[in-house]
């Protein structure tokens, strides 16, 4: 049952990197995006992707923290007294983005825009950071068992920075890729589509070269995981890696086909191949699952809440996407073709 | 420990004994969750509204109907969104400010909030949904994609319902050394105190969103708009809060008689009654000085009265329980004043409806015209979130000093680490600048909804304008609305 709810308990971490991550990314371009003359298409075909969705995207970290505090309570509490700077900092970024991006779209002044703007985009960066730095920390062994580990080194070393490092530009090679697809959607092949498909491209590259680097990085940081990496988890790794050169492949020819899910697949294989070369621990090497967590009856909970996520989540989520995909709500086609 | 001390181990500095960031971390949890609170009555009730007024306005035509529907979600969006980000504070702080709680109690304490989550996901797509198919889904189907918004808010309150009242009465847990080794989760969600503090957090909410919106419509009847829009806003909000508020009086009543058969300490807090004693009486206002109840208005006998029907029934004092585990001083009198003036509130709103109530059955006059009515009809919505907020004091502080009563203290829940004040303050200035953005975005929205009309506002949530340079799909516009 333990290993039942680490499976769910990942599952929901893994879309939360793919749909809260690409929601990230897209903040990520948005910060990018130039001055307010030069950034509004790119702003706008972001502003109209984003909008019905990410509420729903975010739901994802809350699946997340519940299920971690409920099922493992001890690693969850260790987590917090360890990392809870970066924790916080994830959190003001969560609050300033939702905020920002709320608001901006109710403000009509370019001034006002501007600040919610860059409130968005900067929180949009430093949110997956903290989150990759707090998954580096976890990973690399430096949250003990009791709590209260090291303040600052638990999430300022080698394994961390590769952690936040990844998860920035990860975020923007999937926001990237969907946007391309979104962009090529809206308005052919011209304009907005180029424009995010060399960017996608550029942010591919650099996910590529930051995971080649890390390996290294995790050779000398956190020898346990990379030695899990390159054995048991190899697979998929060469699998993520294959789906991440064939991602680059097709961006760089021009296609969309498939583009999305091929570099979803890339992004969730990495994710998994780490929680499987850390299995069977939860903390580092030396908190099991097993040890950590709940009794039975509260693990019997959370599965049941879990499956009754894949019944009826599931299916609105795929609702409110089709909706929003094929224009019943959200964004107006009409649009995108001033959106330049 | 003397009461001098215990005085100033009150409001503005904790015990000696305490640790350093008791006191911070308890203030920014209080505040952090009173700011997350006026939210949710917009979530539960606010929806509804809107639904109702969507129905009325489908059902028999009424276009003013529809645009109050098509306004009211859009302002649910905007307060939804902000609920979004203050509720993931919130399960951020859980662990980073009460890690003994999740550490220990998790196991018990946290599952409620995972099923809360599985409402959420759903309130949140079909929030997404109902603002995003305004003139975009046909009108009947547009309607039903509210109705999951409606009910899972609920759920989703009902679960945090049934975390916060295991705390009061914590059930369904074996523990053996300090750690808890089996849980029933049937008993932990619905324990003893879940049932009516969910009914009357339900009720809450219908008073709350009633008023708050009929003081919307209300201060622009008294500003001269006295069409049939504001009237009929007005009259939705009104009438909810006014109905739900004799119901609501009587839950408190029982709910006075549950504490005081179930958590006789924070009886005692909310009565100030250090030593048991039969014929107490009920005081009104007053504070707790060196031990004893002083000033304040004495009713003789009433407490006794009001607890077991008869002046003879005896309460228990708060000095019955070790000094240890005792309310300070301080938290007797925040908790009593906490129930005076959520009593005293209520009060006022109850006399409120029901002197609408005799105006609507003489119909001697067009309520509108009487301005009395309208002012206290527009400062009704702060009354009433006043006596939401008084309330929730008068359940966490009166639970104090324990975190979850009888098996864990606050203190030894309470973070070990880290400058919680300088935390505090970053929550403090963020959460302004939230709220007044917050507000600002509403008053922005109300502001264009009377000079262009009602396409043409943008909200966080919803689609772009739809009038003017950027059209809607055409041969939709026009369904559902008068848009």
């Amino acid at each position: 049952m333990t290993d039942t709810v680490a499976v769910f308990l990942f599952v929901g971490v893994v879309a939360y990197c793919l749909l809260g991550g690409a929601d990230f990314g897209a903040g990520f371009w948005d910060l990018v995006a130039g001055g307010a003359e030069r950034g509004r298409g790119p702003r706008a075909l972001i502003d109209d992707s984003l909008a019905p969705v990410w509420e729903a995207n975010h739901t994802w970290l809350i699946y997340c923290l519940v299920v971690l505090w409920s099922a493992f309570p001890r690693a969850f509490a260790a987590i917090t007294t360890t990392l809870y700077v970066p924790l916080l900092l994830a959190a003001l970024g969560i609050v300033l983005r939702g905020a920002g991006f709320a608001f901006r779209k109710a403000s009509f002044t370019t001034a006002h825009r501007r600040v919610y703007g860059a409130v968005f985009a900067l929180s949009s960066v430093l949110t997956p950071y903290c989150f990759g730095a707090v998954a580096g920390g976890i990973a690399s062994g430096r949250v003990p068992t009791r709590g209260y580990g090291d303040a600052v080194t638990s999430w300022c070393n080698p394994t961390s920075v590769l952690g936040g490092a990844l998860a920035v530009v990860v975020c923007a090679f999937l926001a990237g890729a969907y946007l391309t697809v979104a962009a090529r959607q809206r308005s052919g092949r011209s304009g907005l589509f180029g424009y995010f498909r060399r960017r996608a491209l550029a942010a591919g590259l650099v996910a590529g070269a930051v995971s080649i680097g890390g390996i290294f990085v995790l050779r000398a940081d956190a020898r346990r995981l990379f030695d899990h990496l390159s054995g048991r988890a190899l697979p998929l790794v060469v699998v993520a890696a294959v789906a991440g050169a064939a991602a680059v492949v097709l961006l760089w020819s021009g296609g969309t086909r498939l583009l999305r899910e091929i570099a979803a697949l890339a992004v969730a294989l990495v994710v998994v191949g780490w929680g499987v070369s850390q299995y069977p621990f939860l903390l580092g090497t030396h908190l099991s699952l097993t040890e950590a967590a709940s009794p039975g009856s509260t693990l019997n909970v959370v599965v049941a809440v879990a499956c009754v996520a894949v019944v009826l989540i599931v299916p609105s989520i795929v609702l409110l996407f089709a909706l929003a995909g094929r224009g019943s709500i959200g964004a107006d086609h009409a649009r995108a073709g001033e959106a330049r | 420990m003397t009461t001098a001390k215990e005085l100033a181990a009150g409001l503005l500095s904790a015990a000696p004994a305490d640790p350093a960031q008791l006191l911070p971390a308890r203030q920014q949890m209080a505040f952090t969750l009173g700011f997350h609170i006026i939210l949710v009555p917009f979530g539960i009730a606010l929806t509804t509204l809107m639904l109702v007024a969507n129905w009325r306005g489908l059902r028999k035509g009424d276009a003013e109907a529809l645009v109050l529907a098509r306004r009211w979600s859009k302002v649910a969006a905007v307060l939804f969104a902000v609920g979004a980000i203050t509720g993931t504070v919130l399960s951020f702080e859980l662990g980073i400010l009460w890690p003994g709680l999740m550490r220990d109690y998790g196991a018990a304490f946290g599952f409620p909030f995972a099923i809360e989550g599985l409402f959420f996901f759903l309130e949140a797509i079909f929030v997404s949904i109902y603002i995003y198919g305004w003139d975009r889904m046909r009108p009947w189907a547009h309607f039903w994609s509210g109705i999951p918004v409606s009910l899972a808010s609920v759920g989703g309150a009902a679960s945090v319902i049934a975390a916060n009242s295991w705390m009061n009465q914590p059930g369904g847990i074996t523990v053996r050394g300090g750690r808890v080794v089996d849980v029933r989760p049937g008993e932990v969600f619905f324990n003893g105190a879940f049932w009516l503090e969910f009914l009357h957090m339900f009720l809450a909410a219908y008073i709350v969103a009633g008023f708050v919106v009929a003081g919307v419509y209300a201060v622009g009847i008294l500003r001269g708009r006295n069409d049939r829009y504001h009237r009929l806003g007005f009259l939705i909000g009104f009438v909810t809060g006014a109905v739900v508020m004799p119901f609501q009086i009587l839950v408190g009543d029982t709910i006075a008689r549950a504490v005081y058969d179930d958590e006789p300490v924070k009886f005692a807090a909310i009565e100030m009654l250090p030593r048991t004693g039969s014929h107490v009486p009920e005081t009104l206002g007053g504070a707790l000085v060196d031990g004893r109840a002083q000033y304040g208005l004495r009713v003789p006998d009433l407490a006794s009265l009001l607890a077991g029907f008869s002046p003879s029934t005896t309460i228990h004092g708060f000095e019955e329980v070790p000094a240890a585990v005792r309310p300070t001083q301080a938290q007797v009198n925040i908790v009593h004043w906490a129930f005076d003036v959520m009593v005293g509130t209520a009060t006022l709103l109850l006399l409120l409806a029901l002197w609408f109530a005799w105006l609507y059955w003489r119909r001697r006059q067009d309520f509108a015209r009487n301005r009395w009515l309208m002012w206290l009809a527009a400062v009704a919505g702060a009354i009433a979130v006043l006596c939401l907020e008084s309330g929730w004091v008068v359940t966490e502080v009166g639970r104090q000093p324990w975190i979850v009563v009888g098996q864990l203290l606050t203190r030894d829940a309470v973070t070990t680490r880290g400058n919680m004040w300088a935390v505090y303050a970053v929550v403090l200035g963020v959460y302004a600048g939230v709220g007044g953005g917050a507000l600002w975005v509403l008053r922005v929205m109300k502001r264009r909804w009377g000079s262009e009309g009602d396409t043409a506002v943008a909200v966080p949530y919803g689609p772009a304008p739809g009038g003017g340079r950027q059209a809607v799909p055409a041969g939709r516009s026009d369904e559902g609305g008068r848009g």
